[in-house]
């Protein structure tokens, strides 16, 4: 596997960004998530692999605080960005989701103009001041998300007549348009063909240079491919959590093991 | 247990064939009643409409009587003060008496005579000058407008006058006053068997009352038998006696009737239960008041130029059929239009009044206008409350209320709402809109005029509150969870998602709902004839606080008033009424198509 990787494997000694201990999730009585501890460090990507209802989407969810859109859920333990508790009652999830984009599952673009779908973000949250940044802003997020030169003349027609490779890239040029810290990236390759997932996870590589990103992901393959840390879930318990190349190659749980290499899951 | 292969084998078997053939009938029969019951809808709609636009299409064009008239200053007056104030009515009612003097010589003609006019024809004169008062002094043509019955009588809904056949040769008697015409053929003979028809329904009635008294009489005879007084049973055959007379009395008459009928030939009196008959001849009209097998005698309506014999294809025998007793125009009615007619002074045009004008006693004065007003301010009222309440109340309800046991008793009772009969809105509307209510001493309500469209709106809007809401909910429930969590992901606010993103996107569907809303609305009556919309105005109404009416409501009241003509009027409002609904519906179903969004 490590043959088809599209980035450096290493992992530098870098900051951590997202510290969580002990989170717990629950839905109503069924908790999803048990006892879940993870660093997530700054310029890194890192993949949340696992069988499916293991509860990774959900930790991915309460990281930006998706989850509260959810009456049942309840989240306990300890998240913190940066050293801030995103949980914490002076945080206001709106400002959170600002530092923290999300990209979904299915392309979901605004059906809106191209411009205007990556323009929302920042115009809602205030970070131009007059057209002309605005329209900067627009072009570097499309630039960073490499679409910019499939869509730069037709930037005023829907967005949700593009392809859905296209679509996707758009939505991560939407996340990054208000310049988030953290990227959180919900299976984004699942809807998408093999070319069209090819383009977005050279994308995620490049997102790192200047993001955190977060992403989940049932192909191991793709976790192989693009991240440098990988966390494995199982029945809402985070298993192992150690460098990619690691948990690929030499894992210490028995778990992990009978996962990569195929005998569940 | 079964094996598989026993079960293979009823496949092909006789019963599984007999199933199946079973299952083929149910299925066309099932197909059959569908399209029975389609076109037994479809008939009924065909039926509904056909006989409304019928019944419409007497109202499509309304006659005139154009007169020539030539106003001095001194009958008028030059300024408008004194034109406002002149008699119109009188300039019209002498017009028609210069026109027609033979018909204008007793009270009784003369006021038949004024009505073949509508009363609204003096000051639509009135109105005609004061707009061009330089007619004053010239002579000019004005159309005045004919009553209802008039012109109905000219769209053939009273029955037409009838030529009916005739061979002699006519030799009048004079020219003016009672004359007789002489025939040399029996051509009236017909006629004459039609009013012995008459005599002898008379007899069969006559009959009937002498068989009223008989039973009378029997019934004392019994009392009298069981009396119990000598003076009481005296008294009693005394009044069977009487019974008895009278009864005798009618047999004698219809018996007179029956010989009247039988003889062959003699002389019938024409009279009010019995057709009209007029013959035209020398340039006059006679009215038959006697009539024999050869002869008429009858008085001149329009005097004849001269006594001279005419041949058969010089006079005219016409006949009513329908007697005058029972028809809305009279005799002098008939001949004045036929007259009038005949010199080309009546013609008819579209009925542009009934669009422009507003209500009135008159039937061919009334129009929809001031109902169509009406029901416009009503429902402007009702779609400035209930628009912004029902869109609101959906999305707090679908985006930010917790679902919990309040919201739900809230959600069925919205539901619940949707199915109170609109009266009871109307009752409730009148009890605190208008009339108010006291609460603890404190009053309530009762702040809204009556009649007024804005007490009308409210009470409307709470009725569609419900279809707007349910229909708003529905189209914000349709929006694809995606977009929400698009736009909160990239950290929009509840609020922002809702109105960026949802709304507009569900914004189709919520209009469509508030269309049907609002269609359903246009149609009520019963709450507004609650809160005293059912009110004759003949103002339009300014605003939404003058006294109005609306447009079914004014179909409701029409089609209480007897005259022929607001039948017509009714269905033709009808059909006004109809056109806005599928107008409203076809914009429902356009909105639909067009902006319908497909994820």
């Amino acid at each position: 596997m490590t043959n088809q990787r599209l980035s450096d494997p290493a992992v530098d000694s870098r900051a951590i960004k997202f510290e969580t201990r002990h989170v717990d999730v629950f839905y109503g009585e069924t908790q999803a998530i048990k006892d879940v501890s993870v660093d997530i460090l700054d310029n890194t990507v890192t993949a949340f692999i696992g069988p499916s209802g293991c509860g990774k989407s959900t930790f991915l969810r309460c990281l930006n605080r998706m989850n509260d859109t959810i009456d049942i859920c309840r989240v306990t333990g300890d998240l913190l960005l940066d050293g801030q508790d995103v949980y914490a009652r002076s945080v206001d999830p709106v400002q959170l989701r600002a530092r923290v984009g999300m990209v979904f599952q299915k392309p979901n673009p605004f059906p809106k103009s191209i411009y205007d779908n990556v323009a929302y973000g920042p115009k809602i949250h205030g970070l131009v001041g007059n057209k002309a940044d605005l329209d900067a802003v627009v072009e570097q997020s499309l630039r960073k998300a490499a679409i910019w030169d499939e869509v730069k003349d037709r930037l005023d027609q829907p967005g949700t007549g593009l392809s859905g490779g296209q679509q996707q890239r758009l939505c991560i040029a939407r996340a990054i348009a208000t310049a988030p810290e953290v990227l959180l990236m919900d299976e984004p390759c699942s809807a998408l063909d093999p070319i069209a997932t090819a383009q977005v996870e050279e994308l995620i590589d490049e997102l790192r240079e200047s993001y955190s990103v977060v992403i989940v992901t049932h192909s191991m393959q793709q976790a192989a491919r693009v991240s440098q840390k990988t966390a494995f879930f199982h029945l809402g318990v985070m298993v192992e959590y150690d460098d990619t190349t690691k948990i690929f190659t030499n894992p210490t749980d028995k778990r992990t093991q009978d996962y990569i290499t195929g005998r569940f899951g | 247990m079964v094996s598989s292969s026993d079960i293979s084998a009823i496949h092909g078997s006789a019963a599984a064939a007999d199933r199946l053939r079973r299952r083929r009938a149910a299925e066309w029969r099932l197909k059959a009643y569908g399209i029975a019951a389609l076109t037994l809808a479809g008939a009924a709609l065909v039926i509904l409409v056909g006989s409304t636009v019928m019944k419409a299409s007497l109202a499509v064009t309304e006659h005139y009587v154009e007169l020539g008239f030539e106003l001095s200053p001194e009958e008028v007056g030059t300024t408008p003060e004194e034109i406002r104030r002149a008699n119109f009515d009188g300039i019209v009612k002498a017009k028609l008496r210069s026109r027609l003097p033979s018909l204008a010589e007793n009270r009784a003609a003369r006021r038949e005579l004024y009505d073949v006019v509508s009363s609204g024809a003096s000051f639509e004169l009135r109105e005609r000058v004061l707009a061009e008062p330089a007619l004053v002094g010239t002579g000019f043509d004005f159309p005045l407008l004919a009553s209802d019955d008039v012109d109905l009588y000219l769209k053939g809904v009273h029955g037409g006058l009838r030529t009916a056949e005739h061979s002699g040769v006519l030799s009048p008697t004079g020219t003016t006053g009672e004359i007789r015409l002489l025939s040399t053929a029996d051509d009236f003979e017909p006629l004459l068997d039609e009013v012995k028809v008459t005599l002898l329904e008379e007899a069969e009635q006559m009959r009937r009352l002498a068989a009223r008294q008989e039973a009378g009489r029997a019934v004392r005879q019994d009392d009298a038998a069981a009396a119990e007084t000598e003076a009481e049973r005296e008294r009693l055959l005394a009044e069977a006696q009487r019974y008895a007379d009278q009864r005798d009395v009618y047999n004698r008459q219809a018996d007179a009737l029956d010989a009247r009928a039988a003889r062959p030939g003699g002389t019938e009196a024409l009279t009010p239960t019995t057709p009209s008959v007029f013959i035209r001849v020398n340039g006059g009209v006679v009215r038959a008041t006697e009539v024999s097998s050869s002869e008429i005698a009858g008085e001149v309506m329009i005097p004849l130029e001269s006594e001279a014999e005419a041949p058969p294809e010089d006079w005219t025998y016409l006949v009513m059929s329908t007697p005058e007793n029972s028809r809305r125009i009279s005799d002098v009615q008939i001949v004045a239009v036929e007259t009038l007619r005949e010199q080309g002074a009546v013609d008819s045009s579209f009925n542009w009044r009934f669009f422009t004008s507003a209500d009135s006693r008159e039937p061919e004065l009334a129009g929809i206008w001031g109902a169509a007003v009406g029901s416009f301010w009503t429902l402007l009222v009702t779609f400035c409350l209930a628009f912004p309440i029902g869109v609101l109340a959906a999305i707090y309800l679908e985006e930010f209320a917790p679902r919990n046991r309040l919201t739900d008793f809230i959600e069925v009772n919205i539901n619940n709402l949707a199915a109170v009969p609109s009266i009871v809105f109307g009752l409730l509307g009148l009890a605190i809109f208008v009339a108010g209510i006291e609460v603890f001493g404190v009053e309530i309500g009762g702040f809204m005029p009556r009649s007024a469209p804005i007490a009308g709106g409210a009470v409307l809007a709470l009725m569609t509150l419900p279809t707007i809401i349910i229909a708003s909910r529905a189209a914000i429930r349709a929006v694809p969870p995606s977009i929400r969590e698009a736009a909160l992901g990239v950290g929009a606010s509840k609020l922002q998602t809702s109105f960026h993103h949802v709304l507009p996107l569900a914004m189709p569907g919520i209009l469509t709902g508030t269309i049907i809303g609002m269609a359903q609305a246009l149609g009520e009556t019963a709450p507004l004839i609650m809160i005293g919309m059912v009110a004759f105005i003949v103002e339009i109404p300014g605003g939404i606080t003058d006294s109005a009416t609306v447009l079914p409501v004014q179909v409701y009241r029409w089609s209480d008033f007897p005259e022929r003509a607001f039948e017509a009027r009714t269905a033709a409002a009808i059909c006004v009424l109809l056109l806005f609904l599928v107008a409203m519906n076809a914009l429902a179903v356009f909105l639909r198509r067009r902006f319908e969004r497909r994820w």
